[in-house]
């Protein structure tokens, strides 16, 4: 028999991750995969082909469409499904799409709950989903760093911090009472250069937005915002010039501040992320609305 | 090979960094301390060290270290980790946190647990992750009671490996006596607790001393520095070197010409062409694939998730376990544990509970709790349940077989949990000393009479009708009615009574929630044996809890059960008093009376629900007789 030797550390990731989602298979009657077409989401849906290879993902994708995600996202998304022959669903809430809700407006705060928090409870609902499956890790911010992998949630769709059940070794208790739900984070122990390292070694396509390109960008108190449709309300007295630019975290295009960057390939950003030294989520505005808000928007049910 | 577009770089140098990022091993480890002993001192110093923290963080982590204790940075690193202000303020239970950082060599996992009422819960589910420990003492202090509880712990949980981090140091004058004390004192008290590797290392995280480098204020200490240490010590490859554990998690069967089963390798290596056994049936099967997204494999080792395909169609599905012939787990349905008592519910025998061990789940009781371990000062007690944050030795009985092996073999099929079966909480963590042989030679004895002769002897189906409801709500009065009624039908059938047991089979129990427990137990198998016999068996039961009315039925097996919740409010049962009960009780005379100050929890599917405040004994019985027996209400009793 051959010497065995110590699996890599994303090695030991990937098996961990691959174990989870098949946990997740295994244990839930209808479990759904949120699907953010973000580099995480990327990272996760790579693992759960390898999960179920040679069979194809055996649980629904899940898209919760705000209709203000960057065009390239959708585009990329429906390639996706089709490549890996997905079961994707795409939810908008309807009564927000009826009043029009949109971040010009409403604010980044009202969007948010409305187009995704509230689409995302609606969307849980009416799947009658008993597993949401994210990308979340601990790394990302200070609450998520005590989430668990299997984060039990109410019939409301709430977190209840102190109710959170002790996970020892790998073994995960996926009971549910009737109407409960469970949110299931394949990825927790990843950090941020482990998914990109992961990215890079296992090749996985992510959207080009992830790399520096031209492209139409507005400049507001700092934040470079890209004007990627007819819809952008310029501020008086503002035109969209061309830089090059590149999204660190890809959401609702008003809401996504660009940074300036010449790191056009994938060794290029890892090198770039390593060199700045300003924490991911800065350039997710929502974050910066309020103090503690991820805490808050937890346990309303956002991701 | 040639990588598409945005996976290459111009930069040979930028390709060997991310080939050494990507090359990287991993390491598990948690810290144990409370506060004062510089733990999240030592993590903040960690993560700073590995320059983990960023520059806006770094920013405000100056102003607030002002008016605080700093080393030369200028910053106090406790405050980087210290999330227990937040905690507070946030309302959330204080427990553990997953810290990440990384060298060159090596990835970090740091389990967190900063705890201190529910210490033992959460130390114990940090260390169920946790290939290695940092145990701190502050070098003022030396080993204290909490270092023995941590260590005991640890000791438990199985963590091999620890390094002993006598922090502090620069508050004594780097003093090596104070040291050399310390180290010989803690390797006294460890000798017992079976770790593989221990190492003493004399540390100030808050001025970074022997942490990164060697320090030279200590040139009498020639050992290792802790980083250096805890990227070099190999700590996971011993599992590859155990017998092969393949617990199915899932069968994959996209089509019908591709069957796998897909998991991860607890422990071992499997190769194709192995033959392998399932554990519990013990069929053979010879491995043919080991099937991955990257290509065939072909062997696979610890630690890696894969699907396995074998040669012929055999019956295995979630929950059983592969492994080599002649090096099979043990199965059985009996075994002793040491269980970590987590849950603010006590652990009772003979409660039913579900217990969870690698992919298999399956019903289960502490059938005989030995004794109770002192975390402080390790030393036994008897014991008729175990509380919070409380270990025990015991002995647990499941349903049917499961495949383990004891925790100190392999550690990933020697681990359980117990799981709450009504409000699904996470109860304890368990790790198995090893499986008592006795219960698998134990068969039933059959006889070629049986229960379906006996019955037709009497002419009846026997059956076994279970009253539950509050003292004085009418339970014995309407069991009464109806076993007249069906002695007068020429049905034998018998009532068992909660008092009147009481008397006999059962006065050696009390009224303590585990003794009610046994007490439902010891009735709910006479029930049974009787209904064996062929009988119609009334039990009248207070009753309360609902676990127990389910091990009742559970007991029962294949013999017909029917709950009948007798549902009179409290108010008319006391207003009732027919024995003068609960004015005994609430003048304090008697303790855990149902009602008074011990809980009633009302069945949600009991069969038939009785209304004793407004109906009266007669309609209630007639109601039931018709329900259960099936004869129309014209027979009036």
């Amino acid at each position: 028999m051959t010497e065995a030797k110590p699996l890599t550390h994303l090695k030991a990731l990937e098996s961990e991750s691959i174990e989870i989602l098949r946990e997740v298979a295994a244990s839930f009657e209808r479990p759904v995969m949120m699907y953010s077409i973000g580099k995480d989401s990327s990272v996760l849906l790579h693992l759960a082909r390898k999960a179920f290879f040679p069979g194809r993902v055996p649980f629904p994708v899940l898209h919760i469409d705000t209709t203000w995600k960057f065009r390239e996202m959708i585009a990329f998304r429906d390639r996706m499904a089709r490549e890996h022959d997905l079961d994707l669903i795409v939810h908008t809430n309807p009564e927000g799409l009826a009043a029009g809700i949109n971040p010009f407006d409403h604010g980044s705060a009202r969007h948010t709950d409305i187009m995704k928090t509230q689409a995302l409870r609606q969307a849980l609902n009416a799947g009658r989903y008993d597993a949401a499956i994210g990308g979340a890790r601990r790394d990302e911010e200070k609450s998520r760093a005590k989430e668990r992998i299997f984060s039990h949630r109410n019939a409301q769709h709430a977190w209840d911090p102190k109710n959170q059940r002790p996970e020892l070794w790998r073994i995960f208790n996926t009971r549910l009472a009737p109407g409960e739900s469970m949110r299931v984070f394949p990825i927790s122990n990843w950090t941020e250069l482990d998914v990109w390292t992961y990215i890079y070694a296992e090749q996985i396509e992510i959207p080009s937005l992830y790399f520096a390109r031209r492209r139409p960008v507005v400049e507001r108190s700092g934040t470079l915002i890209m004007v990627d449709d007819e819809r952008f309300r310029f501020e008086p007295g503002e035109t969209a010039h061309e830089e090059m630019v590149r999204f660190r975290t890809l959401g609702c295009y008003p809401l996504t501040g660009g940074i300036r960057s010449t790191a056009a390939d994938l060794p290029s950003i890892i090198m770039e992320m390593q060199a700045s030294r300003t924490s991911e989520r800065e350039g997710r505005l929502i974050d910066s609305d309020s103090a503690g808000s991820m805490e808050k928007k937890k346990q309303e049910g956002y991701f | 090979m040639n990588a598409p577009a945005p996976f290459r770089s111009a930069d040979t140098d930028l390709d060997r960094w991310l080939a050494q990022q990507t090359g990287k091993s991993l390491l598990r480890f948690m810290t144990c301390g409370s506060v004062d002993d510089g733990k999240s001192t030592l993590i903040g110093r960690l993560l700073y060290d590995s320059q983990l923290i960023l520059d806006d963080q770094l920013a405000s982590l100056r102003k607030e270290s002002r008016n605080r204790q700093v080393g030369d940075e200028g910053i106090d690193f406790s405050l980087l980790v210290d999330g227990l202000v937040a905690e507070r303020e946030q309302g959330i239970t204080i427990d553990v946190a997953y810290r990440f950082f990384s060298t060159d060599k090596r990835k970090f996992i740091v389990a967190d647990t900063p705890g201190h009422e529910q210490y033992t819960r959460n130390m114990a589910t940090g260390a169920s992750n946790s290939d290695l420990a940092v145990v701190l003492i502050d070098a003022r202090k030396g080993v204290l009671t909490q270092t023995r509880r941590h260590s005991f712990i640890l000791s438990l949980i199985g963590v091999k490996h620890v390094v002993l981090a006598v922090n502090k140091i620069d508050l004594v004058g780097y003093d090596a006596d104070v040291f050399n004390a310390i180290e010989a004192d803690y390797r006294a008290f460890a000798r017992d607790l079976g770790f593989e590797t221990l190492v003493a290392i004399p540390v100030s995280a808050l001025r970074g001393d022997n942490i990164l480098g060697p320090s030279a204020a200590m040139p009498w200490y020639c050992g290792p520095q802790l980083v250096p240490y805890l990227e070099a010590i190999e700590v996971a490859s011993d599992r590859a070197g155990k017998p092969l554990r393949f617990p199915v998690q899932w069968v994959n069967r996209p089509n019908l010409d591709f069957r796998g089963f897909a998991g991860t390798v607890a422990s071992g290596v499997v190769a194709v062409g192995d033959d392998v056994l399932v554990a519990a049936s013990r069929k053979p099967a010879k491995v043919t694939r080991i099937v991955t997204m990257d290509g065939d494999l072909q062997q696979a080792v610890a630690g890696e998730a894969v699907t396995l395909v074998l040669d012929r169609e055999i019956d295995v599905s979630r929950g059983d376990m592969l492994a080599h012939p002649g090096q099979t787990p043990e199965f059985s349905n009996q075994f002793q544990a040491r269980m970590i008592w987590m849950n603010e519910e006590p652990a009772i025998p003979g409660r039913s509970y579900l217990l969870k061990l690698g992919t298999q789940q399956v019903p289960a009781a502490i059938t005989d709790l030995k004794f109770r371990t002192n975390v402080n000062t390790l030393e036994h007690s008897a014991a008729k349940t175990l509380e919070l944050n409380e270990v025990g030795t015991l002995t647990i009985a499941t349903d049917k077989p499961i495949a383990f092996d004891s925790y100190a073999s392999n550690g990933l099929t020697g681990g359980f949990i117990l799981i709450d079966r009504i409000s699904n909480a996470t109860l304890g963590a368990g790790v198995i000393d090893f499986g008592l042989r006795r219960a698998q030679n134990l068969s039933w004895q059959s006889f070629d009479v049986n229960r379906k002769v006996r019955a037709e002897m009497k002419g009846q189906e026997p059956a076994i009708v279970w009253f539950t409801g509050l003292s004085g709500s009418g339970k014995s009065t309407v069991a009464n009615l109806v076993e007249k009624k069906l002695a007068a039908e020429g049905k034998h059938a018998y009532i068992l009574d909660g008092d009147n047991v009481r008397h006999g089979l059962n006065k050696d129990l009390g009224f303590t929630e585990e003794a009610r427990v046994e007490n439902i137990r010891r009735v709910a198998e006479v029930a049974r044996l009787m209904a064996d016999a062929g009988l119609i068996v009334l039990v009248s039961f207070i009753s309360p809890f609902r676990n127990e009315r389910r091990l009742a039925r559970e007991i029962a097996g294949d013999v017909s059960f029917t709950e009948v919740y007798v549902d009179t409010p409290l108010a008319v049962c006391e207003a009732r008093d027919p024995k003068g009960l609960y004015a005994r009780a609430r003048r304090g005379e008697i303790k855990n009376f149902t009602g008074i100050d011990s809980p009633f929890e009302p069945p949600e599917h009991a069969e038939i629900v009785l209304h004793g405040a407004t109906e009266t004994p007669q309609k209630m019985a007639e109601d039931l007789f018709e329900r259960v027996f099936g004869w129309g209400p014209s027979y009036s009793i």
